[in-house]
């Protein structure tokens, strides 16, 4: 495993959460260093100088959102929030202040492994996505700017495969819609989302993806997209 | 100044001095039609054809396209914020001076500040056409007075600020705007249409179908009416509504009762009324408490809800109040008796009688006086008291003249004694008709008159014969019994009458309590009864919070009292005896309360105030008042009585609501509780003796129940948030079938067993939704269909679209749903009565289904499924229009 040894700080003020966190994150071969308050994980993020940080949202001292900023001010370490269903707001806050992604509560041990796995991946491998991505049926030439399908050429229009690329090239991580919007259209459409929609439509049906069963584009509800194939 | 251009343009367009301007209202049948977009542009189009177009209030209510098209003319105002609201302030001179050809004036029926006084924007009408400026103006057809007294009625929600009906029978031009009600009712889902702060909370119920087709047909038939008028020249308003009572009123002290019978008609009937009085060249003679009479009247009919027209009668009055009936298309005419001489009623000269002559489709009601309303006798103005009581003296001694002059022309054909016989006549005539001591008085003076002229010797008041000073004697005893029986006759009659009234009051009384069902119609009751009875202001105190006293209704409507009137109410309740005006220890207070007592002890005051300043109570006033005092008491005591036992009611519901949640919190949160403790310290406890396949069966086990437990915790929060309002959807274009596709992924395993079918319509369009809630509901709804569909069966989830909504089903093959409990399984805690005990709902979760899908205006319902086997569940939501891409679609790469 490249990643093993990487460290990890868990900032949770509930000590049970954080015994589970560290019992799983050890079992698979990270090292855990823990805070029980936003201050602490402040303090501790730059003593430790931890590879990843998970982060829950709703701590006793400081506004999870405070924490991001004040770690961003000199640091450029990835951050995974925890969140509850509700606050779909403060998750799209908190990724716009600097987050990667998000796991909401309460979550399975698998998907916080998965995306403390695409955290580190993106950190410590910066910027190198292969030229050539390759997820199932589909191949997808970033340079070239083509898609094929089981070798069929698959003809995109020039915003689809935008999109494409950005949700590519974070593989595993949530794009935001104002991120994408923002990207593909510019600053002027920050709120058309269903610009987005109508586009990741025609996207999935070019692609012979569904929204019912996605087997790359996953949509999470309220905060944005997700690229999920399975690359090889 | 940056409008410079705009100002120019204002200014070049001079209006012809002589022209008066003309009115067109934009007749909006409701909210949300867009009145003010078509106002504007049709100004902009005449400003293109060249007239200076100027707006003094427009309320765009930040919409970007009405914000551009005011923005293109100059606005002669300038807001200025009045508690919650910015109020347009103009000045009204500066206005007529700058000459715009036309002037926009957007809802008619608000408030502006003009020449820094608040006013209503109607007022700005007059003068401004006057000064030759036209004026194009909106109004919703509700704001209409008499259509929102309909309205009212029908919807349960008045608006405040309404408009005349006159308004449109002085509109030259009037433009419908309408739309059909499903756009309305779609537009306020999705938020376009603004509301009215004051509307808000009944705005649902408010922008139902019916209201809206309603309010749309009364729009539409003022707009024709309006138009037939203008065809036939006729400048009357229109008949917004059926029925019209007109109120006739003058100076006469009857007006009191006139109203109250009006009023009375008018909300029995609901129908609107005006108030009407006819002025002539009379009115400049009337004294002042005359016209403070005629004010008055006016402003408590204004608060009662009439409409109130002075006419300017130059000829003759009912002529001209017949014609403004006909001209409102009033059906009915309340007015009162004349008081006029009997001569000329006899000749039908008086209004009344007039205009039962010549009414000939409109009913007309006359109200009589009562004697002492009509002209009560301490309440003449001083000259005509003066008159009347001279006249009494007067009456008695011409009634001697008459006799004296009888005698004496009669006196050569009779016997001397008996001509005392005619004085007896005109003793008892003046002892019957007008009283006691005027019959004295008439018996000393005939006893002179026939000592003097009629005893030897005649022409002295000496007395020869021994047998005339006994005739004269007995005459004056005769005289003075004949004239004290008489007298008593007559206060007995009295008396009669006034106890028959009484009596008849008491009965009305308790008619009307009976007859009410709220404390406050009862209040009323008792506070207009005892003010017509004892003809005083009356008002009713009872303990508030804290066991202050509260004034809780009075009659004139009154809400406040001096402070030595509040001391003796005080004293009063805190002693439990009268205290006030005529009461040993008052202080300058005009006020007496009285203690309502019953059974239970002291329930609150009455107070009573007598506005002519007599010093203390007549003992029969004394009985009267305590006599109504018991009955108010009582009858107060009874409404209360029902409203506490209403309360109670509805306290015992709110309890077994209550006790339900908490047992089904209780058994909710426990039953996976104990799985997930028991596969726990299994795990725990045994470890490695449990073989392994069992171990991962534990571990799901836990896995499973505590995700039945986030669910449970989630529809709890949801509930709560819903029961509070505030769960407000945070919507986005959304994709269905993602959301459809994430919930059957949330729910895999509880679906485990099951197989699932997704089909959704080729044809769905994007929804405007909130993603989460609704995927909540679908959530639910699978839940739900797990629950109950046999092993190894389907679960279908169809989407489809049907019309204006996208239908979401979940089907399954289930026991189905009685069709009895169809409705009531979305009540809360409401479980179908099963065999099994494996009934694992919360009786939450299709509670809150329909709070989240209502919550996005749309509607769930529960049928059977197909062949009558097992449940569709099925919601609805509406489809918004998907606004365009602005950009080109870049199809090629």
């Amino acid at each position: 495993m490249p990643d093993t040894a990487a460290k990890i700080l868990v900032v949770d003020d509930e000590p049970q959460i954080r015994k589970f966190l560290r019992i799983s994150l050890n079992a698979h071969g990270y090292a855990v260093v823990e805070a029980a308050r936003g201050e602490d994980g402040i303090t501790q993020c730059a003593t430790e100088q931890p590879d990843l940080v998970v982060l829950d949202l709703g701590l006793p001292d400081l506004d999870g959102q405070e924490v991001i900023g004040r770690i961003r001010e000199w640091s450029q370490v990835p951050i995974l929030v925890l969140s509850v269903r509700t606050d779909e707001e403060e998750k799209v806050r908190a990724l716009n202040n600097g987050a990667y992604d998000y796991v909401t509560k309460p979550f399975g041990i698998a998907e916080l492994i998965a995306r403390v796995r695409v955290g580190l991946r993106a950190h410590t491998v910066e910027e190198e996505v292969p030229s050539i991505v390759k997820a199932g049926p589909l191949v997808i030439d970033l340079p070239a700017r083509t898609v094929t399908r089981d070798g069929v050429p698959v003809k995109l229009s020039k915003k689809e495969f935008e999109i494409l690329r950005l949700l590519v090239t974070n593989a595993g991580r949530v794009l935001t819609h104002q991120y994408l919007l923002q990207e593909v259209w510019g600053p002027a459409q920050l709120e058309e989302t269903h610009y987005l929609r109508i586009y990741v439509g025609h996207l999935r049906q070019k692609l012979d993806d569904s929204p019912d069963n996605p087997r790359y584009i996953v949509t999470e509800p309220g905060v944005g997209y997700r690229f999920v194939g399975s690359f090889g | 100044m940056a409008e410079d251009s705009k100002l120019d343009r204002v200014e070049d367009s001079v209006p012809s001095k002589h022209r008066r301007g003309r009115l067109k209202v934009f007749l909006g049948s409701a909210p949300g039609v867009g009145k003010t977009h078509a106002m504007l542009q049709s100004a902009l189009r005449r400003r293109q054809d060249g007239g200076g177009v100027a707006i003094l209030c427009v309320e765009t209510h930040g919409r970007p396209e009405t914000e551009r098209m005011a923005a293109q003319l100059e606005t002669l105002s300038h807001p200025e914020t009045r508690g919650e609201r910015a109020v347009p302030r103009i000045d009204l001179a500066n206005v007529i001076a700058r000459r715009p050809r036309l002037v926009l004036i957007d809802d008619l029926g608000h408030g502006a500040i003009v020449d820094g006084k608040p006013v209503r924007r109607t007022s700005l009408v007059e003068p401004l056409l006057e000064a030759g400026i036209d004026i194009d103006t909106t109004l919703d057809v509700q704001n209409l007075e008499s259509v929102n007294d309909t309205m009212a009625r029908q919807s349960g929600v008045r608006v405040r600020d309404t408009v005349p009906d006159d308004v449109v029978g002085m509109a030259d031009e009037i433009e419908l705007v309408d739309q059909p009600p499903e756009v309305l009712i779609r537009r306020l889902r999705d938020g376009m249409i603004h509301v009215d702060d004051t509307l808000n909370r009944s705005m649902r119920r408010f922008f139902s179908r019916r209201n809206l087709t309603a309010l749309r047909e009364m729009a539409m038939r003022v707009a024709a009416d309006r138009l037939d008028a203008l065809v036939s020249g006729d400048n009357g308003a229109p008949a917004a509504a059926h029925d019209h009572l007109v109120v006739c009123i003058n100076d006469s002290p009857l007006w009191r009762r006139i109203l109250r019978t009006a009023r009375r008609l008018a909300e029995t009937q609901h129908i609107p009324w005006t108030i009407v009085y006819a002025q002539t060249a009379r009115y400049e003679q009337l004294d002042e408490a005359a016209r403070d009479r005629l004010v008055h009247a006016m402003r408590l009919g204004e608060r009662w809800g009439a409409e109130i027209v002075t006419l300017n009668a130059q000829g003759d009055i009912a002529d001209e109040i017949l014609s403004f009936a006909e001209r409102r298309r009033a059906t009915r005419i309340l007015v009162g008796r004349s008081r006029s001489r009997h001569l000329s009623r006899f000749f039908g000269h008086t209004v009344d009688s007039k205009l039962l002559r010549k009414a000939n489709n409109i009913e007309v009601t006359v109200v009589i006086p009562e004697e002492a309303e009509l002209a009560p006798r301490w309440k003449l103005p001083a000259p005509e008291k003066l008159r009347r009581f001279f006249g009494v003296w007067l009456a008695a001694t011409a009634a001697v003249a008459g006799a004296l002059g009888l005698s004496l022309a009669l006196a050569s054909f009779m016997p001397l004694h008996n001509v005392s016989l005619i004085f007896l006549a005109g003793v008892v005539l003046i002892a019957i008709r007008v009283g006691l001591w005027p019959s004295i008085y008439t018996s000393i003076l005939s006893f002179l008159v026939y000592n003097f002229f009629f005893t030897e010797p005649n022409y002295s008041l000496s007395v020869t014969h021994e047998e005339d000073i006994i005739t004269i004697s007995f005459f004056l005893v005769m005289a003075t019994l004949t004239g004290n029986l008489a007298a008593r006759v007559r206060y007995q009659m009295e008396e009669i009458r006034q106890s028959a009234k009484r009596i008849e009051n008491l009965y009305d009384f308790s008619r009307r309590v009976a007859a009410s069902v709220s404390l406050d119609d009862t209040l009323w009751a008792v506070v207009t009864h005892v003010a017509g009875a004892l003809r005083c202001r009356a008002l009713v105190l009872l303990p508030g919070a804290g066991e202050r006293l509260d004034i809780v209704s009075g009659f004139p409507p009154e809400d406040h009292l001096d402070p030595e009137d509040w001391a003796a109410a005080e004293r009063a309740w805190t002693e439990q005896r009268a205290a006030g005006w005529a009461e040993p220890d008052n202080e300058a207070g005009g006020w007496l309360f009285i203690p309502m007592r019953t059974a239970s002890g002291v329930i609150g005051l009455l107070g009573v105030l007598f506005e002519d300043q007599r010093t203390q109570l007549s003992p029969e006033h004394r009985r009267l008042l305590d006599a109504v005092v018991d009955q108010a008491a009582v009858a107060i005591e009874r409404t209360k009585l029902t409203v506490d036992f209403e309360e109670a009611r509805i306290l015992s519901e709110t309890e077994q609501l209550r006790s339900a949640l908490l047992s089904s919190v209780s058994h909710d949160l426990r039953t996976p509780l104990v799985s997930i403790l028991g596969s726990a310290t299994s795990l725990a406890n045994l470890g490695e003796a449990i073989p392994p396949e069992d171990r991962t069966e534990l571990a799901q086990t836990i896995l499973d129940e505590s995700e039945r437990l986030n669910r449970f915790v989630q529809n709890l929060l949801d509930m709560t948030r819903l029961g509070y309002g505030a769960l407000e959807p945070k919507r986005d274009w959304v994709d269905l079938r993602d959301v459809l596709g994430g919930a059957v992924r949330d729910m895999q395993r509880s679906l485990e067993d099951l197989k699932v079918e997704l089909q959704a319509g080729a044809d769905l369009p994007l929804m405007y939704v909130d993603p989460v809630l609704i995927g909540q509901v679908v959530v639910n709804l699978l839940d739900n269909a797990a629950k109950h569909a046999p092993l190894h069966s389907t679960v279908s989830v169809r989407a489809l679209r049907r019309g204006e909504d996208v239908a979401v089903s979940i089907i399954d093959n289930g026991p189905g749903i009685p069709p009895g409990d169809r409705q009531a399984i979305f009540d809360m805690f409401y479980r179908v009565a099963v065999r099994d005990s494996d009934a694992r709902g919360t009786g939450l979760g299709l509670a809150i289904c329909k709070g989240l899908v209502e919550a996005h205006g749309g509607t769930i319902e529960a049928h059977s499924g197909p062949d009558g086997i097992g449940t569709e569940m099925t919601f609805t939501l509406p489809i918004r229009e998907v606004p365009p891409i602005i950009e080109p679609m870049d199809m090629d790469s």
